[in-house]
């Protein structure tokens, strides 16, 4: 099937954001309204794609548009082609959907901001690198996108790059982001390589004949790719530091959308990682460690920004997981992504909210009893605080739940491992997330002397009422008689084999309940019952004081490649101005003293012209008797 | 009892040559009897009419090939068309130049500082004979490299030399130095005139012949004495290597190319090249072809000292119109590889290079026309510095230019060289291509610094200003500067032309 509508998708943001960007200052009253418009009505398209395909049966729903013959070097051809299955539709209507509502959100929250437009326009091209980024045909063409949600991420990470650490930041960010990259460039040339195509169409089906060892090294390197652009161990440090975007950057981009790119770009790859086990591992094990890396990290942190960070840090690790555990857990991993972006878009809107009311504060130590002050912030935020930590019948129960128990049933030792780990980071979310809660919504008020919290205008709570609806009710949609899964089937292909049940659901559930009400019931106990401290305390335990620290995660980076890659760059730079731009200084030198002294040569004579005239001809002459001697 | 037949010319392939001389004659006429306040735009109207039917005339006898035109006299065939073109394009370029009389001296024949000159200076009486000279010299241009025989060779050598003598010395301003310069221009070309017809008669003395293809006979049966044939190449050879400035034939280029009116040193620098080369060409492909084992090794000599000695002398310029002279020999050296190649790639590569080098000659003097103070152009490349800051689109085209010049990829340049150096290896030629790199290298060391020094050098204290530039002269800087960059991008097109039409027919 072949849709002239697709590219639609895409362009519409795409020409708003190249509007916002040419008009310059003269777009500056409407330029925002524009850019919400252009994010609109890529999601009225989406939505009109969506009802296209309900209308054509299971094996029919993928569409496919050309737009032009990309590249064609010998046997190299890339087509830039659009592709919306069954999987793609998922993230445009999340991201096209999600993306308005944060649009209109932001038109509040920037009114002050002198340069709205430009924020506008960036947001605007974001939703179209991100559309760019699922839409794409083969992995060239999602690489362009994937390049593009970077170059948007580090311009609004540092949109307020007035301050030496937010540009820092941004810059971070992209580094970091550049690791990742380098990984999917990797895989592209590696696939090209020896499968001899980049299409994801032909990618699956020469998968079938190649060997493990290549599709391993495509899947690791894909792997590399993911732990980029989602923040997973090792590449995990630059988030945290992201969160010095504005707050809808941090709800629509570090939260809902470019953040989970990994996942969609591993169970994309299913064809690759089914038929490359070790691979397929490494994803699960990535995906465990930075699930339990980043709760760790949320517990200790008092910015609501950063633990929120922390927090999809984990959240995505849950994801990773579960699309690391095969063809059982891709629906999972993509179920958990979609009810996330639901409800952490929703908390970070809220977050934003509490910082619009006090003053851009983010120290929860600075908050406290705000309930009363913004009951619609503190509404929705709690609905999105019942849905991650999966309390029914809210949408984290059903996705998260279900990750659990595929890990468990992922056998062995496995999925003893696996199990225990993904239940384990059930009980700290519990723990800092009601922490979070406690400390911001309940308890004493510890505010500075300026803060005047008050709730949000309509504009701002509309979208966190929208996102709250979501957070409640797309977790019971998507598992009503298995529907995601059974959606997703034709794309990750799980053929049913006969899983074995470690546990059964039932005490699955039941387990992950008792541990959530453990952590919620040691946070009630450490921090509503007994004060909030304004400052941090500093006599805490050794494990406190590592976790402030993010783990130590950018010393490591700072020793290990930061002062070594300073090194060696000091040293080259020593050999560039010595060594190299001596011998060319040199010649230059020797160069220019040769001109000067030819120079002479030309006395302005014509008697001297016309005797250099004489002996040429007499030279010309004599070489060539001597030549034909 | 001697007969005389009666010539047999075929005028329609001949047009493009015949319109030009029209052109010529009635400009001529026009300059004797019309007044001075319209003969400018008159001259300038005939002219550019004569150059476009010209190209029109052209068009139609794309096709044609045969050597039956003037009774064996000239070659009508694919590179013949080619020359003429591109010798018409730069014309029409060139003239727009022209256009501008601010820099020609108002009646040439008044002595400088005289006070017959402020006179003239304050009637305003401006005299426009630059017009018709050009159209002689674009007729002699046209001719000289479809000429098959050493007579016609010397006729139409002379023809277009004599008006460049002239147009040489019609500056406006410093007009010591531009008379200097147009009677050194004068005596040397005589003088290696003269060579050439020396050469001419050793060549007929060893054949029995003037033709070309008669001196190629006598070469391939090795009838005759070959003393005189070396000789004779030797000397004809002089008097093409002056037209091109090889070295060590050059010395005239740099003291002509500052003294003459720059629009007349861009016409002369771009159109004279394509026309000595394109006879060269001719003469080295299908007259001494056979002899190559003779002459190779001293015109590879030749080529290799002018490539170096163009562009280590450049390095040492301070003056932007010298500098564009010793980068026009070094570039003399580098078609040469082409002619040494002898090889159908050689004679593409060197007619893409002479249309490519032509342009960009014309395009980078044209922005030379514009900065100037209140004593004329400034030449001083010193002063230039900051020019980016305060005109960035001219500095940006001539940036371009000189990019090209230095052969950077996405210029035309960079293609020409490439086409010329990979024909030179594909020939056997490896020192040559080794040579011709290390000097391309060493000259994108001067071109490059004057960039550094428009953009990235803080303007001195004595301000130049870039005159706003007129309709013609934005024409020409816009089409040099969108054809540099095309050819660079896209040459594909124009290389296949090349390839489908170039092959001298003999």
């Amino acid at each position: 099937m072949t849709s002239n509508s697709l590219v639609y998708l895409i362009a519409l943001p795409l020409i708003g954001s190249a509007v916002l960007l040419l008009a310059g200052r003269r777009a500056d009253r409407w330029g925002h309204v524009l850019a919400t418009l252009a994010s609109g009505s890529s999601f009225v398209v989406g939505l009109y794609q969506f009802s296209q395909m309900l209308a054509r049966s299971g094996e029919e729903r993928a569409v496919t548009q050309k737009l032009f013959s990309w590249i064609s070097v010998g046997s190299f051809k890339v087509d830039a082609a659009l592709m919306l299955d069954q999987l793609s539709i998922c993230f445009v209507l999340l991201i096209t959907g999600v993306g308005t509502l944060i649009h209109i959100y932001s038109i509040a929250y920037m009114s002050h901001d002198l340069d709205r437009r430009r924020f506008f326009a960036y947001l605007n091209l974001f939703i179209a690198a991100m559309l760019l980024l699922v839409l794409g045909d083969s992995y060239l063409n999602l690489y362009v996108g994937w390049e593009g949600v970077g170059l948007a991420s580090y311009l609004l990470i540092g949109f307020w790059n007035q301050k030496p650490t937010y540009a820092t930041a941004a810059k971070k960010a992209f580094i970091a982001n550049r690791v990742g990259d380098l990984g999917l460039s990797l895989a592209i040339m590696i696939s090209f390589a020896t499968l001899g195509t980049v299409s994801f169409s032909g990618v699956k089906e020469q998968a079938e004949h190649a060997s493990t060892g290549a599709l391993t090294a495509i899947g690791i390197m894909l792997l590399v790719a993911a732990t980029g652009k989602s923040a997973q161990f090792p590449l995990q440090a630059w988030l945290g530091d992201a969160m010095a975007g504005p707050t809808p950057v941090s709800a629509l981009i570090h939260a809902a959308t470019m953040v989970t790119a990994g996942v969609y770009l591993i169970v994309r790859s299913n064809f690759i990682f089914d038929a490359a086990p070790t691979a397929q591992l490494m994803v699960a094990i990535v995906g465990a460690i930075t699930l339990l890396f980043g709760a760790i990290i949320g517990m200790a942190k008092d910015d609501i920004k950063k633990a929120l960070a922390a927090s999809t840090m984990s959240q995505i690790g849950y994801m990773i997981l579960g699309a690391g555990l095969g063809p059982a857990g891709y629906a999972f991993a993509i179920m958990h992504l979609l009810t996330h972006g639901f409800f952490k878009a929703g908390m970070f809107l809220g977050a934003g909210s509490v910082m619009h009311g006090m003053d851009d504060e983010v120290n929860m130590r600075r908050f406290g009893g705000l309930r009363k002050f913004m009951p619609i912030t503190f509404a929705t935020f709690g609905i999105g605080y019942l849905a991650i930590i999966g309390v029914p019948p809210f949408a984290g129960f059903y996705s998260k739940d279900k990750i659990i128990e595929v890990a468990f049933n992922a056998g062995g030792v496995k999925g003893w491992i696996f199990g225990c780990t993904a239940l384990l980071g059930a009980a700290i979310t519990a723990f800092y997330m009601t922490r979070l809660v406690i400390m911001t919504f309940a308890g004493n008020k510890r505010w500075d002397a300026k803060a005047h919290p008050h709730e949000s205008p309509a504009l701002m709570w509309i979208p966190m009422v929208l996102l709250a609806v979501g957070s409640v009710a797309s977790g019971f949609i998507f598992s009503q008689g298995n529907s995601l899964r059974n959606w997703l089937a034709p794309v990750v292909e799980h053929e049913h084999e006969v899983e074995v049940e470690l546990l059964s659901p039932a005490v699955v559930s039941i387990l992950a309940l008792l541990l959530v009400a453990l952590g919620v019931g040691i946070a009630v106990m450490k921090y509503l019952r007994t004060e909030v401290l304004r400052e941090a305390p500093e006599n805490v335990s050794i494990f406190t004081k590592i976790a402030r620290r993010d783990l130590m995660q950018d010393a490591f980076n700072e020793a290990v490649f930061m002062r070594p890659g300073q090194k060696v760059t000091a040293a080259l730079v020593d050999i560039d101005k010595f060594v190299i731009d001596g011998a060319v200084r040199g010649v230059a030198r020797l160069t220019q003293g040769s001109g000067s002294a030819l120079r002479t040569t030309q006395t302005g004579y014509v008697r001297s012209y016309a005797m250099w005239i004489l002996l040429g001809a007499i030279g010309l002459v004599a070489t060539i008797w001597i030549v034909t001697l | 009892m001697v007969s005389f037949d009666i010539p047999q010319l075929s005028y329609f392939l001949l047009g493009p040559i015949l319109i030009v001389l029209c052109g010529a004659v009635l400009a001529v006429v026009v300059e004797a009897f019309l007044s001075s306040r319209t003969r400018p735009k008159v001259q300038l109207g005939i002219t550019l009419v004569t150059l476009v039917a010209a190209l029109v005339q052209l068009w139609r006898i794309r096709g044609a090939t045969t050597m039956d035109a003037a009774m064996g006299s000239v070659a009508i065939d694919g590179p013949a068309i080619l020359f003429q073109g591109s010798i018409l394009i730069m014309a029409l370029l060139g003239v727009f130049l022209i256009a501008d009389q601010q820099h020609f001296t108002v009646v040439a024949s008044t002595l400088p500082g005289s006070s017959e000159e402020r006179e003239s200076l304050q009637s305003g009486e401006q005299m426009t004979e630059v017009y018709p000279l050009t159209l002689f010299a674009v007729a002699g241009m046209m001719l000289f490299p479809i000429a098959t025989d050493l007579i016609t060779l010397f006729v139409a050598l002379e023809v277009l030399s004599l008006p460049l003598y002239l147009m040489a010395g019609l500056s406006r301003h410093r007009r010591l130095l531009s008379q200097e310069a147009a009677l050194k221009y004068f005596l040397l070309g005589a003088f290696s005139s003269t060579f050439f017809l020396f050469g001419s008669s050793f060549l007929y003395g060893y054949s029995g012949s003037v033709s070309l293809s008669g001196i190629q006979a006598a070469v391939s049966s090795s009838s005759g004495n070959s003393v005189f044939l070396f000789i004779g190449i030797a000397f004809v050879s002089v008097g093409l290597l002056f037209k091109v400035g090889a070295v060590p034939f050059h010395a005239w280029v740099p003291d002509v190319y500052q003294g003459a009116p720059t629009p007349v040193t861009a016409f002369m620098a771009a159109a004279t090249k394509v026309a000595a080369f394109g006879a060269m060409l001719r003469i080295f492909y299908t007259a001494f072809d056979n002899a190559y084992w003779e002459w190779r090794p001293v015109i590879t000599t030749i080529a290799i000292i002018t490539m170096l000695f163009g562009s280590f002398v450049a390095i040492a310029q301070r003056d932007v119109k010298r500098m564009l002279a010793y980068s026009s020999i070094a570039h003399a050296g580098f078609l040469l590889s082409g002619v040494i190649a002898l090889n159908k790639a050689g004679l593409e590569a060197t007619i893409f290079y002479l249309f490519a080098y032509g342009i960009v000659t014309i395009g980078a003097f044209a922005v030379v026309t514009l900065v100037r103070d209140s004593q004329g152009e400034v030449t001083d490349i010193n002063r230039w510095a900051g020019l980016g800051k305060r005109s960035p689109m001219v500095a940006t085209a001539f940036s371009l230019f000189l990019l090209a010049f230095a052969g950077i990829p996405l210029t035309s340049g960079f293609i020409g060289k490439f086409s010329i150096f990979s024909a030179a290896y594909e020939s056997g030629n490896t020192l040559l291509v080794i040579v011709g790199v290390l000097s391309s290298a060493i000259a994108a060391y001067f071109y490059i610094r004057v960039i550094v020094l428009m953009f990235f050098t803080n303007p001195s204290e004595d301000a130049t200003s870039v005159v706003i530039p007129s309709f013609l002269t934005s024409a020409t800087i816009i089409s040099a500067f969108v054809i540099t960059l095309f050819l660079g991008v896209f040459p594909s097109p124009f290389l296949n032309f090349i390839s489908s039409t170039a092959t001298f027919i003999r």
